[in-house]
C-alpha cells in the first residue's frame, strides 16, 4: 500500500522537476512526463484484480488521532476507478500539451501546474480520511485557479479564474464544516470506518445540516445549478486544461464525493430530493444553453455541465440500476469529452479559430482526427455501437424504475438527450462534412502528439461499446459495489432486446435528427428567446454581489478603523464594561460586611477623592499634576495604615520623582486647552463612570472569595529558614521571585534608554529642539 | 472600610478613563498615571486589609497575629516601579511629540491615515 504513497511522492517530485525538464529536455520532455503518469496508470491497474476480488487497502499515518486527523490512503473499487481516470487522462493530456503549448514562453510553469494538479487529484481520490481529502480538494481548486488564469495578461482569464476560485473555495469551506460535523457524529473521519456507521449518521439530528454543507462543496466543484456558471468561464484556460480539469477529472471530484458518501449519507428522502432536483435542473439547463453557443469549447462546457447534472441525478435516485448508470456514464463522458476538448484545442491550433460559424469541412484536412471526433460525438449522442449508447440506455432504465417522480425525470432526460443528439449531429456535419471553410491560411494536418489522445479515447469509446463485458467486470463492478455493496451482477451489452427503453431511445434519436434538420431556425429562435426573456446573467449577478460585498466591507472597515485613538479606546471600554456589568449583575451576591472605618481613614479617603476630582477638572496643568501627587501620597498613607511599609516608602519616593520630572518638562509642554465639546465630555464621563462602577463591583465581589490556603503561607514559613530574611515582602522580591525583579529592572533600563534616545535624538527637519 | 476603598478604586479608574478619552496628550499621561494608582490600590484591597500589621517573620511563623498577605505587596511594589518607568518614558515621548509636531491634539495624528 505504501507503494501508492511512493507513487504520489514521485508525482509531486516530477511536478517540481518538470520546469527544468521542459526547459532543457526539448521535444522528448512531455513524452517523459506522460510516461510518469502512464506508469501510475499501469501501477494502479496492477491492483485491479486484487480489488475486483473484493479486497480493499488502507494505509494510515497518524497525525492527530484525537481530532480524527490522519493521513490515510484508501483503495477500493471507486478510488481505483477514479485513480485510473486521473492517471490515464493525465498521460494523454500531458503528451498533447507538449505540442499544444510549444509556442508559449511560460510552458514550463504550465507543466508544473498540470502535474501538481494531477498529484492533488490522485491524492484526493485515494484519500481515506475526509480531512486528507479536504486538503487535496483545496489544492485542486488552487491549481485550477492558476491554470484558468494561465493567460494572465487577458483580463477575462483573470476574472474567470478568480470567479472559479471564490466559488469552489466557498463550497470547500462549507464542505469542511460538514466534514467536522460528520466527524462529531461518527467519532471518526476515516472513510473505511465511516462506511460502517451510516445508520448512526443518517439518524443523527445534525444529519441534514451536515448533508447540506457537504453537498455545497460537491455542487460548487461539480458546477451544479446555481453554481454552474464558473465552468464556461473556465474555458479561458488552454485547451489541455479544459480536457483534463474541467471535463474529465476535477469537476468530477464532486461526483466522487457524492458517490463516496452515498453509503454513509445516502438513501434518505432529503438526499434523494436534493440530488435529483439539482441534478435534473443542471442537466436540462446545460443541454439547453449548449445548443445556442457558437464557441466550440463553450458548447462542450455546457454539455459537460449537463453531463455532471445527469450523474448527480443518477446518484440521487440511488437505486442499483441508477448507480450503475452513474458510473458507466462517468466513464462514457470522460472518454468522449476528453477527446472532444483535445480536438477543440487541435482545431484551434491548426485552423486558428473555435468559432463554429467560421469552420467547416475539416475532414478533408485532418481525416483521422475527424474520425476520432465523429466517434466521440456519436458516443455523446448516445448512438450505437459506442459505449455512450449503453450509458444512455441505463440512464433511461433507471428513470423508468424510479417510483414517484420518474416520469418527470424521464421527460427531462429525453429533452436533454434530444438536445445532445442535435448538438452532436450539428457538430459532425458543420465541422467536418460540409464543404471546407476556414478563416485565415490553409490549415495543416495536426502533429502526432496532438492526435494520439483523441484517437486513443475515441477507440476506447468504440471498443468498450462493442466489448463492454471485460471492463465491466474488472473496473466498473468494483466501483459500483463500493457505492452499493448489495449489487452482485453487472451485465452490459449493446443489445437489450425490444423494450420500452429502446423505444424511448428511438424517439430521442428521431427527435434529435428533426431538431438538427431545423438547427438554423431553432438556433435563431432560441438566441432571440434567450436575449429577450432570459435576461438573468449568473456571471454579472455574481460580480454585482462581489462588488456589493467589497463596498460593505469598506464601509464597515472605515467605520471601525476610524483612525482616532479615543474611539478605539471607547470601543474597548464599552465592550469590557458591558460584559463585566452583565456578569456582575448576573452573579451578584452581597455587599459583604461593612466595617466602620476610623476617622483617619475617612479623612485620607476624602483627600484622595477631592484630589482626584480636582485633577480631572482643573484648568491649570500645574494644579493637575500637583493634585495627582496629592492622590499618590494619600495612597501611600493608606498603605502605611494597613501595614505595607515597603509599599509606602516606594510609593513616596516614586511620587516625588514623578513630580520632579513633571516639573522639569512642564514648561516645555502646551497649556491645557479645551479641545472637546460639552456633549462629548458628558459622554466620556458616563463611560468613565461605567468602567469605574464595575471595577468597584469587582473589588467587592473578589473580597468575598476565600483564597485559603494562600501561596504566601509558604513564603512566610520559609522566609527565614531558606532565605534568611525577616521582612517577607523583601524576601519575596529579592529571593523567591527574584526573576520578576530582574524583569522589572530590565523594564526600567529599557525605559531609561528610551528616554535618553528620545531626548538626544535630533529632528531631521530641524524643527525647534 | 473595604467598601469605601472599593469605591475609591472605581473613582480612580473612572478618572483614568475620562482622561484617556481626552484629545490632549498631557491629559492622556495623567490618565495613565491614574490607571496605575487605581491598579495598585485594587490589588492591595483585594489582597485583604489588616490594620497596622507589617509582614515580619521569626522562626518560620508570622511575628504578629493575623498579618497582611505579603504576596500582593510584592506584586504592587514591582508594579509601582514599572509604572514609574512607563511614566518617565511617556513624559519623554510626549515632550518629543510636542517638539516635533507643535500640537498637543491627538486627533491631528490621524491626518493621512484615514481609510
Amino acid at each position: 500500500m505504501s507503494g501508492l504513497l511512493n507513487y504520489l511522492i514521485l508525482l509531486l517530485a516530477a511536478a517540481f522537476f518538470s520546469p527544468h525538464l521542459i526547459k532543457k529536455g526539448g521535444k522528448a520532455a512531455p513524452w517523459l512526463l506522460g510516461l510518469v503518469s502512464a506508469g501510475g496508470f499501469g501501477y494502479l491497474l496492477s491492483y485491479a484484480k486484487f480489488i475486483a476480488a473484493g479486497n480493499t487497502l488502507n494505509y494510515t499515518i497518524e497525525w492527530l488521532p484525537e481530532l480524527y486527523l490522519n493521513f490515510t490512503l484508501y483503495l477500493d473499487g471507486l478510488s481505483l476507478f477514479f485513480g485510473l481516470l486521473v492517471t490515464g487522462m493525465g498521460a494523454l493530456v500531458l503528451v498533447f500539451s507538449g505540442k499544444y503549448m510549444e509556442p508559449y514562453p511560460l510552458k514550463h510553469r504550465f507543466f508544473f501546474l498540470m502535474l501538481l494538479f494531477e498529484f492533488a487529484m490522485l491524492a484526493l481520490v485515494l484519500s481515506g480520511n475526509l480531512f486528507t481529502m479536504f486538503i487535496f480538494w483545496e489544492l485542486t481548486s488552487v491549481s485550477s485557479f492558476l491554470l484558468i488564469g494561465f493567460n494572465h495578461e487577458k483580463p477575462e482569464a483573470r476574472n474567470a479564474a478568480l470567479q472559479a476560485l471564490l466559488i469552489t473555495f466557498a463550497g470547500g469551506l462549507a464542505m469542511m464544516a460538514g466534514f467536522i460535523m460528520l466527524g462529531q457524529m461518527a467519532g471518526t473521519l476515516e472513510i473505511n470506518q465511516l462506511l460502517q456507521s451510516g445508520y448512526l449518521i443518517r439518524s443523527h439530528p445534525h444529519y441534514l445540516p451536515a448533508l447540506l454543507l457537504i453537498l455545497a462543496g460537491a455542487f460548487t466543484k461539480s458546477a451544479q445549478f446555481p453554481f454552474h456558471f464558473w465552468l464556461p468561464g473556465a474555458m479561458q484556460a488552454p485547451s489541455p486544461v479544459s480536457a483534463f480539469l474541467h471535463s474529465a477529472t476535477m469537476v468530477k471530484a464532486g461526483i466522487y464525493l457524492i458517490a463516496r458518501l452515498s453509503p454513509v449519507m445516502g438513501g434518505t428522502p432529503e438526499w434523494r430530493y436534493i440530488l435529483t432536483i439539482t441534478g435534473a435542473i443542471t442537466m436540462l439547463l446545460g443541454a439547453y444553453f449548449a445548443f445556442s453557443q457558437t464557441d466550440f469549447k463553450k458548447v462542450l462546457a455546457y454539455t459537460t455541465i449537463s453531463a455532471l447534472g445527469t450523474m448527480v441525478l443518477m446518484l440521487g435516485i440511488d437505486t442499483d440500476i441508477s448507480v450503475k448508470a452513474a458510473i458507466i456514464f462517468l466513464l462514457v463522458h470522460a472518454l468522449y469529452k476528453g477527446a472532444l476538448f483535445m480536438v477543440a484545442g487541435l482545431i484551434d491550433k491548426s485552423v486558428g479559430s473555435r468559432d463554429l460559424r467560421k469552420l467547416g469541412g475539416l475532414y478533408r484536412v485532418m481525416p483521422k482526427t475527424a474520425i476520432a471526433a465523429i466517434i466521440s460525438l456519436l458516443s455523446m449522442a448516445g448512438l450505437p455501437p459506442m459505449i455512450g449508447f449503453i450509458g444512455k440506455e441505463l440512464i433511461y432504465e433507471a428513470k423508468f424504475a424510479m417510483p414517484d417522480i420518474g416520469n418527470i425525470l424521464l421527460v427531462a432526460g429525453v429533452v436533454t438527450n434530444v438536445f445532445m443528439v442535435a448538438i452532436s449531429l450539428a457538430l459532425i456535419f458543420n465541422l467536418f462534412l460540409v464543404p471546407l471553410k476556414y478563416p485565415g491560411k490553409k490549415p495543416k494536418p495536426p502533429a502526432l502528439a496532438l492526435r494520439i489522445g483523441p484517437l486513443l479515447l475515441a477507440a476506447l469509446s468504440l471498443i468498450f461499446g462493442l466489448f463492454p463485458a471485460q471492463v465491466a467486470q474488472l473496473l466498473l463492478k468494483p466501483a459500483i459495489i463500493a457505492i452499493h455493496p448489495s449489487i452482485d451482477t453487472l451485465k452490459l451489452a449493446l443489445w437489450h432486446g425490444f423494450n420500452e427503453v429502446l423505444l424511448v431511445s428511438f424517439i430521442t434519436v428521431v427527435a434529435g435528427i428533426a431538431f438538427f434538420l431545423l438547427y438554423r431556425n431553432i438556433n435563431a429562435a432560441l438566441t432571440r428567446f434567450n436575449s429577450n426573456v432570459l435576461h438573468f446573467k449568473f456571471v454579472s449577478a455574481f460580480n454585482r454581489g462581489l462588488d456589493l460585498f467589497i463596498k460593505l466591507t469598506k464601509k464597515k472597515t472605515s467605520f471601525i478603523q476610524s483612525g482616532y485613538q479615543r474611539y478605539y479606546l471607547m470601543a474597548i471600554f464599552l465592550m469590557t464594561a458591558g460584559l463585566a456589568w452583565y456578569q456582575l449583575i448576573y452573579t451578584w451576591q452581597s455587599w459583604g460586611t461593612f466595617v466602620r472605618p476610623g476617622m483617619l481613614e475617612v479623612i485620607l479617603v476624602m483627600i484622595l477623592v477631592s484630589a482626584t476630582l480636582f485633577a480631572v477638572t482643573v484648568k491649570s496643568r500645574l494644579a493637575a499634576i500637583l493634585s495627582l501627587g496629592v492622590a499618590g501620597y494619600s495612597i501611600a498613607l493608606i498603605f502605611i495604615i494597613y501595614g505595607a511599609i515597603d509599599l509606602a516608602i516606594t510609593m513616596l519616593l516614586v511620587e516625588t520623582l514623578v513630580l520632579v520630572l513633571f516639573m522639569v518638562v512642564v514648561y516645555h509642554l502646551p497649556k491645557f486647552s479645551n479641545l472637546s465639546s460639552e456633549a462629548s465630555r458628558f459622554r466620556d464621563a458616563i463611560i468613565a463612570l461605567l468602567v469605574g462602577g464595575f471595577m468597584t463591583g469587582l473589588v467587592i465581589k473578589s473580597l468575598q472569595l476565600d483564597l485559603s490556603p494562600k501561596i504566601s503561607e509558604f513564603y512566610t514559613e520559609n522566609a527565614l529558614a531558606l532565605a534568611f530574611g525577616k521582612n517577607v515582602v523583601n524576601v519575596i522580591l529579592v529571593d523567591f521571585r527574584a526573576l520578576d525583579t530582574l524583569g522589572e529592572i530590565t523594564v526600567l533600563a529599557i525605559a531609561a534608554i528610551g528616554v535618553v534616545a528620545l531626548l538626544k535624538l535630533k529632528t531631521r527637519k530641524g524643527s525647534a529642539t | 472600610m473595604e467598601i469605601l476603598l472599593a469605591i475609591v478604586v472605581g473613582l480612580l479608574y473612572a478618572a483614568g478613563v475620562y482622561l484617556l478619552l481626552r484629545r490632549s496628550i498631557v491629559k492622556l499621561i495623567l490618565g495613565i498615571m491614574f490607571f496605575s494608582h487605581a491598579t495598585n490600590l485594587l490589588i492591595f484591597v483585594v489582597g485583604g486589609l489588616h490594620k497596622g500589621q507589617p509582614q515580619y517573620t521569626a522562626n518560620g511563623i508570622a511575628a504578629v497575629a493575623n498579618p497582611t498577605d505579603p504576596l500582593p505587596q510584592a506584586l504592587i511594589l514591582t508594579a509601582i516601579v514599572i509604572g514609574f518607568g512607563i511614566t518617565a518614558f511617556f513624559l519623554a515621548l510626549m515632550y518629543r511629540f510636542y517638539q516635533t509636531t507643535g500640537t498637543e491634539d491627538l486627533d491631528d495624528m490621524t491626518e493621512g491615515e484615514n481609510l
